[in-house]
């Protein structure tokens, strides 16, 4: 789970959330992702960077761009809580079942 | 949408030695006798979970002061062998009408005494397609966020 540890950290910058929440839509290139951000382009490539280092998005080439989607790892970590919540609530169901 | 590959179902099991009419019975009826309390989503202590037994049944929460939360509904309802729910609390534990994935639960005889209950929590691919759904999880500090940094701390710790 070092992997949420890096993402909680990732999405701590309000520009970086953003950036993360327009990817969750759709994936975009750079430039796009540049227009209506009050910071350059560059910029934003170097959250990319930190978000792709965080496993939150990954990229591929486009033609002569590059796009940007959202990790499907990011999923993993809700997959990973979910996965021993459910084991906790059927213990609880199977000691109550059995109880009487 | 953010999501087009397919994120494993969750998938649980577990057997226990009462007759498949009586676990149907606990899981469907009375839920708040044994569902976890420390993940409510009410303000006000927690009174009651219905799973009303129908298709269409909202599946909701209710609390001692009145108010109630939806967690979804029932898709199918065949009594005492199978039942699929929806879930639409997003990963901040927030109830969402357009968000929805499904918990499908079956109950199988297992001897004559005993039952396997299998469950099955899918669409898990949709948390990825709101923005809104994961970061609140992965943002909040008292929501799922704490509760993931200390399940994290703790299994860094423990590797």
């Amino acid at each position: 789970m070092a992997y949420a540890t890096r993402a909680l950290g990732a999405l701590g910058d309000p520009t970086r959330r953003i950036i993360f929440e327009r990817l969750a839509k759709r994936p975009r290139a750079v430039g796009e992702l540049a227009r209506g951000l009050p910071i350059s382009r560059p910029a934003v490539s170097q959250h990319l960077a930190v978000l792709k280092a965080a496993g939150l998005v990954t990229d591929r080439a486009d033609g002569a761009r590059r796009l940007y989607r959202v990790d499907l790892a990011a999923i993993d970590a809700i997959r990973a809580w979910l996965d021993q919540f459910w084991d906790r609530t059927l213990d609880a169901f199977k000691a109550e079942a059995e109880s009487h | 949408m953010a999501a087009t590959t397919k994120i494993p179902p969750i998938h649980k099991t577990v057997r226990v030695a009462v007759p498949a009419k009586r676990a149907w019975e606990v899981f469907t009826t009375n839920m708040h006798r044994w569902w976890p309390a420390a993940h409510s989503i009410l303000q006000a202590p927690r009174a009651s979970i219905t799973v009303e037994p129908r298709v269409g049944g909202r599946w909701y929460e209710r609390a001692t002061d009145g108010s109630e939360c939806t967690w979804g509904r029932v898709v199918s309802w065949d009594p005492p062998k199978r039942v699929v729910l929806t879930w639409q609390l997003t990963a901040d534990f927030v109830y969402d009408p357009a968000f929805e994935t499904e918990v499908e639960v079956r109950f199988t005889p297992d001897g004559a005494d005993a039952t396997r209950v299998d469950l099955e929590h899918r669409d898990l691919e949709r948390y990825g397609e709101k923005a809104e759904s994961i970061r609140p999880m992965l943002d909040s500090p008292e929501g799922w966020g704490a509760c993931l940094s200390g399940f994290a701390a703790a299994a860094e710790a423990a590797s």
